[in-house]
């Protein structure tokens, strides 16, 4: 069973959810990557997703697009990233950690090269942004190989043949988008999330995370009342922008956010 | 609607946009359900013939096709070989081939309901082109441009302003006009419900590089017929600028299947391929994954996107439609290269001897065509798309002569 797996398992046996924040790898520079890691693992996150930088990422808004800008200012490649992980593994076995991006800088590294790379480092999932399953045969074969999850996103436009279609090629989880939208958009309308997971429930006993539009701990909490997972991003490379000019100050900010949100996610 | 003679040049893409190993849909989850839905309303309208019918009237009375056949006699003189013929896409209305696509895509836009357009342009060209269906159709329009490129072209974010377009300045990236697809695409998956992305090249996910090659074939169609009915035979070569490719490609598709005829997409090569400042995939780039398709790029080791350079704004861009990729690896095309300086001598030789002034982006296919043409016999022909006019560079070639206009 995956390290995603499992940290789920030992959540549901706690009736907890899992709470995943994210940052850009490199973001505001690549000293800061790994000591961020743990500082969000020790205040509650269940599994990292780590950013990796792409100069074109057409799925994000204005937040993490910055953020991938100061990350590769300090040239943060897709081997850099890899590395953070393997440097995080030194301290924590356990906690997953999934690499977020999108696919160029994988097929520059070519899948077979990447996965060999990223499972013989700790990653323990994948997401890709622009890779749909139609086009991810030769990709998923590399994963698995390495066992590594291959997550992929389902959105409000996804119709039950895609959920269905999607569902079978994931594992580990299956990331809810909860707003048509850029990452850090929009407010997201609980109601409708908690319709549409219940359907993509129908298709898979995967857990389901939701994420896009979680800002405070108020909508951690509504969220974690209808998924497996709440996934945090913008909220948290906001800060890591305003603190880009005293690190230091970073993990403290950071660390304060997430544990109120899983202090409120804790309440339910 | 397959036909019996039809090879596997002029047979692709398959059904999920492949172009051999090239093209396809590489978007995130949320656009997969409205490609799907472009894609079938496409299917259905693009043999309508109620649509068809007014397709045609619409680029025969509004954009004023047939665009002419132009045999440019001083210019074939000079260069002592080949007889050099020029298909005048620079007098359609708006200046430029970029309406042939636009029209089609806005009709299409209107049978699926939508009302608001959105854009994304380089030289401006683009943006003027869908700024103006917007206008006569009556829709929402946004234009998205890099905020580099809005300082090289004021002239036509004035006019796509005066058509009533909302012009968008995109400060992230290199603020060129891969950033302003980017923009684009954020807009379109914020507000897929009731807005239509008009793409202007190419490229972009399928069913996009099929859909525009569709509107641009009209070109060559008509080249095809005029230079039978011209000069008799059919053309030795073809040559058209590449940026997206959808001039190129609008030529070049229907002579896919007659093999005599050469093709050569001219690639900006800026300050020479050696400097690294160029916009050149094909000839210079390796294959990746961009604004939704597999394609050649210009990419740096780790697979981020690097900035391209070319004295055309149009020609600015680090990708190039996947139709070219795989023409380019199955042989039927050449793909080549021509420096600012090679297009900007060609830019003032075809003023000066035939008294057109084209577009810089259409003067690296001149550069490459004259290069061509003296090299061959004058029984031979050579067919020149001269995509556009070059009244908007004006600023940039006085600009070059130390003239302040």
């Amino acid at each position: 069973m995956s390290r995603i797996s499992q940290r789920f398992e030992q959540l549901a046996a706690h009736n907890k959810t899992a709470l995943i924040p994210f940052i850009t790898a490199g973001d505001p520079d690549p000293e800061v990557t790994v000591p961020l890691m743990h500082a969000m693992v020790a205040a509650g996150g269940s599994i990292i997703e780590l950013g990796v930088p792409f100069s074109d990422p057409m799925a994000d808004g204005p937040v993490i697009q910055r953020a991938n800008e100061r990350a590769l200012k300090h040239n943060t490649s897709l081997r850099d990233v890899i590395g953070m992980v393997h440097r995080f593994r030194e301290r924590d076995r356990d906690t997953p950690v999934v690499l977020m991006g999108y696919l160029n800088p994988i097929e520059a590294l070519g899948y077979e090269r990447f996965a060999e790379m990223a499972g013989a480092a700790g990653v323990d999932g994948v997401i890709t942004v622009d890779i749909p399953p139609e086009e991810a045969d030769d990709y998923l074969a590399a994963l698995r190989a390495q066992r590594i999850d291959p997550i992929f996103l389902l959105a409000p436009t996804s119709d039950e043949q895609r959920i269905k279609r999607i569902c079978d090629a994931a594992a580990g989880f299956v990331y809810y988008v909860s707003v048509k939208g850029t990452t850090g958009s929009a407010r997201l309308a609980i109601g409708e999330v908690a319709s549409k997971v219940f359907h993509i429930r129908k298709s898979t006993g995967l857990p389901v995370g939701v994420g896009f539009g979680i800002k405070d701990p108020e909508s951690a909490q509504a969220v974690a009342q209808v998924a497996d997972a709440v996934i945090v991003g913008s909220v948290l490379v906001n800060q890591i922008e305003s603190l880009a000019d005293q690190p230091d100050a970073i993990a403290p900010a950071l660390s304060r956010s997430i544990s109120q949100m899983r202090a409120a996610m804790d309440l339910i | 609607m397959p036909t019996t003679n039809q090879t596997d040049f002029s047979g692709q893409p398959d059904a999920r946009g492949h172009f051999g190993r090239f093209g396809g849909m590489f978007v995130s989850e949320t656009l997969m359900g409205p490609l799907r839905e472009l894609r079938e309303a496409y299917d259905r309208f693009i043999v309508d013939d109620t649509f068809k019918a007014e397709l045609e009237a619409d680029l025969r009375d509004y954009v004023g096709r047939p665009s002419s056949l132009y045999f440019a006699r001083q210019l074939s003189q000079r260069c002592g070989g080949a007889r050099i013929y020029l298909k005048r896409e620079d007098l359609n209305h708006t200046g430029a081939h970029k309406i042939n696509n636009t029209i089609g895509q806005a009709l299409l836009a209107k049978r699926m309901g939508k009302t608001r357009i959105i854009a994304e342009t380089g030289a401006g060209q683009h943006g003027v082109a869908t700024a103006t269906v917007a206008a006569r159709l009556g829709l929402e329009c946004v234009v998205y441009m890099g905020s580099v490129d809005i300082v090289r072209q004021e002239a036509n974010v004035y006019r796509m302003r005066m058509l009533g377009a909302k012009v968008v300045a995109v400060e992230s990236g290199s603020k060129t006009l891969k950033d302003a697809l980017n923009e684009a695409m954020r807009d379109w998956v914020t507000n897929i419900d009731n807005t239509f992305y008009i793409i202007g090249t190419v490229a972009g996910p399928h069913p996009y590089p099929v859909m525009v090659r569709e509107f641009q074939s009209v070109i060559g169609r008509e080249a095809r017929r005029q230079i039978l009915q011209q000069a008799g035979q059919l053309p030795d070569a073809l040559v058209a600028c590449v940026g997206g490719g959808s001039n190129a490609i609008g030529l070049f598709h229907p002579f896919l299947d007659d093999t005599s005829v050469a093709m050569y997409g001219v690639e900006a090569a800026g300050e020479g391929l050696e400097t690294g400042r160029h916009a050149a995939p094909l000839c210079a780039g390796t294959p990746g994954v961009l604004h939704g398709n597999r394609t050649y790029l210009m990419q740096d080791e780790n697979g981020q996107i690097i900035e391209t350079h070319s004295i055309s704004a149009g020609l600015d861009y680090p990708g190039v439609g996947p139709e070219h990729a795989w023409l380019k690896e199955s042989g039927r095309a050449n793909y080549v290269s021509v420096t600012d300086q090679e297009a900007l001598d060609a830019f003032h030789e075809l003023t000066r001897c035939e008294g057109i002034i084209p577009a810089l982006e259409s003067s690296h296919a001149l550069a490459y065509a004259t290069r061509l043409a003296a090299e061959m016999n004058p029984d031979q022909v050579v067919l020149v798309n001269l995509s556009g006019r070059g009244d908007k560079d004006m600023h940039t070639v006085a600009g070059l002569d130390g003239i302040k206009i």
